[in-house]
């Protein structure tokens, strides 16, 4: 689903925040991309979601070539990307079943259809009955999972996620993690960025390690499969 | 990537209409939600339009009225003073049955002092003099050919030769100069309006870049998630359309109303000069081009804000 290849990124500052990363990561897979702030994780998933041209080396999202993906193109390929924030990203000005609904009125669903679409992505994260709320009124673990809903709602193949837990008790956290797990189970890539060492130690799921921009650590290529492309 | 998620083709055609005509709304709904601001906005608009408008209107009003001026052209028939009004009645009959004459109108005396006092504001310095020292005057009509110019002035030669008449003058210089009066200020009129179609153009386009600056993290968040430029910039077109559309109708009700107001004392000024004048306001095509006008401003301005601002915005 994603491959790096020597991938760097030294942004004008002239601070290299990824320096010859490579790795994989196959379709229907879960894994936790770990690492000290500063490490370079949100500058990978920024790369994944186009947010940031790398420097050198190449990256393929699901057989297409993002290293010379022209701007008029980027809206299609994250539209098949599901992102979560660590500070939500939630619209201020309009109720939760609007916020969810946002990825589907810009595919240009239909109404019917995008009201049963996000009423479903609410229910799998448990918040059905606050489709009407504004999002100030929601805790922070609500507001969390709204922007989950949100990334889900339209069945992306690939969900990327920026310390989704940050914020949250480890309880909520679980929680969180046990949603995305789910997701997994139904066939979507999930790559979630986070420090939380002790909660991804507890799921199981393979890590990627990063400190200073490198890969120090990755269970991915530990298998034959993917021991190729590292 | 992979083809499973978004609606077919054929639905999409349908929701992409759909969608514009929600976003053409819902534009239109954030507007009303904050009713100050954009009245004002509106108001500036309309202001600035109706200025360009009502002289326009006024200028119409002016050619339409002097229309038949060249057409008709007076002669004053300013008779010796010892013609009697009698003998002045004598003479508009004989003149009335001239081939080149359509119609002879006597100004007595006693009449002709009465519009001078009425129209000149010398009523109280007349009231010392002790006899009325006006002529008889005869207000001539000629039948004018189009063709024929020259005949007027052979017509004013000949009513010269009458031994009645004192001084027989035609005024026709002053027409011709109104004329070219009305259009210079008929040019002005319109660098007028051009320049404050271009205010227009600003004040649209400012607003908008301050809209797009409010709803930076919406922008943000909708890039996001695949919103491509042409979503994003679609309910500030939307916005500038609405502000260009209540623009010009706030600015047609302006113009209506200040030409409303203006009726009144206009027509109490036509009457003292013997002509029942009213003041046209705008016509329906001067209501459509207005308010064509104003919406393409409002379109164009936010194209402008939009092309310039929302490229600066991408998420990080």
């Amino acid at each position: 689903m994603i491959r790096f290849d020597n991938v760097s990124k030294r942004y004008p500052s002239g601070f290299e925040a990824l320096s010859r990363i490579s790795f994989r990561l196959p379709r229907g897979q879960l894994s936790y991309l770990t690492g000290h702030s500063g490490a370079g994780k949100s500058t990978l998933l920024k790369l994944i979601a186009l947010i940031e041209r790398p420097s050198r080396g190449q990256i393929i999202l699901d057989g297409v070539n993002l290293s010379h993906m022209r701007n008029r193109r980027v809206p299609s390929i994250r539209r098949h990307i599901g992102i979560i924030f660590q500070n939500h990203h939630l619209l201020h000005d309009r109720p939760v079943f609007d916020n969810v609904a946002l990825p589907l009125v810009i595919q240009g669903y239909r109404h019917r259809e995008i009201g049963k679409r996000v009423r479903a992505a609410l229910d799998q994260v448990g918040l059905l009955g606050k489709e009407k709320a504004q999002p100030v009124t929601l805790s922070g673990g609500e507001q969390q999972r709204v922007g989950i809903a949100r990334a889900i709602v339209h069945k992306p193949a690939l969900l990327l996620a920026d310390e989704p837990t940050g914020n949250l008790d480890p309880a909520l956290s679980r929680e969180i993690m046990a949603l995305f797990a789910r997701f997994n189970q139904v066939g979507a890539t999930v790559l979630i960025a986070s420090h939380d060492l002790d909660l991804i130690r507890e799921t199981g799921y393979p890590v990627i390690s990063l400190s200073q921009g490198e890969i120090v650590h990755n269970d991915l290529a530990a298998g034959d499969d993917y021991a190729a492309s590292a | 990537m992979s083809k499973r998620s978004g609606p077919k083709r054929k639905m999409r055609l349908a929701a992409y209409l759909i969608h514009h005509l929600r976003v053409f709304i819902a534009s239109l709904g954030y507007l009303v939600r904050q009713p100050l601001a954009t009245l004002m906005t509106s108001a500036v608009i309309a202001i600035a339009l109706a200025l360009p408008s009502g002289l326009y209107v006024a200028l119409q009003n002016a050619s339409a009225l002097s229309a038949g001026w060249d057409g008709s052209t007076q002669i004053s028939l300013f008779l010796k003073a010892d013609v009697s009004e009698e003998q002045a009645g004598e003479f508009a009959k004989r003149l009335r049955q001239h081939a080149q004459i359509e119609h002879v109108e006597i100004i007595g005396k006693q009449q002709g002092l009465e519009q001078f006092q009425q129209l000149s504001g010398f009523g109280d310095a007349l009231r010392f003099l002790d006899e009325n020292p006006l002529p008889v005057v005869l207000v001539i009509q000629p039948r004018v050919d189009p063709d024929r110019p020259d005949r007027v002035s052979h017509l004013l030669k000949e009513l010269r030769g009458e031994s009645k008449v004192d001084l027989a003058q035609l005024d026709m210089l002053w027409v011709k100069r109104l004329y070219s009066l009305i259009e210079v200020a008929e040019r002005g009129v319109w660098i007028i309006g051009g320049l404050l179609g271009l205010a227009v153009l600003l004040i649209i386009g400012n607003t908008i870049r301050l809209d797009i600056q409010n709803r930076r993290e919406e922008i943000e968040v909708s890039k996001l998630i695949g919103a491509s430029n042409a979503f994003i910039r679609r309910p500030f077109l939307y916005t500038g359309l609405w502000y260009g559309l209540g623009g010009g109708l706030l600015a047609w009700l302006l113009t209506s109303v200040s030409l409303e107001l203006l009726d009144s004392p206009l027509q109490r000024l036509t009457t003292l000069y013997h002509s029942t004048f009213h003041l046209a306001g705008l016509n329906e095509h001067n209501i459509v081009f207005l308010i064509g006008v104003s919406c393409l401003l409002g379109l164009a301005g936010s194209w402008l804000a939009v092309g310039r601002h929302l490229s600066e915005i991408e998420p990080s």
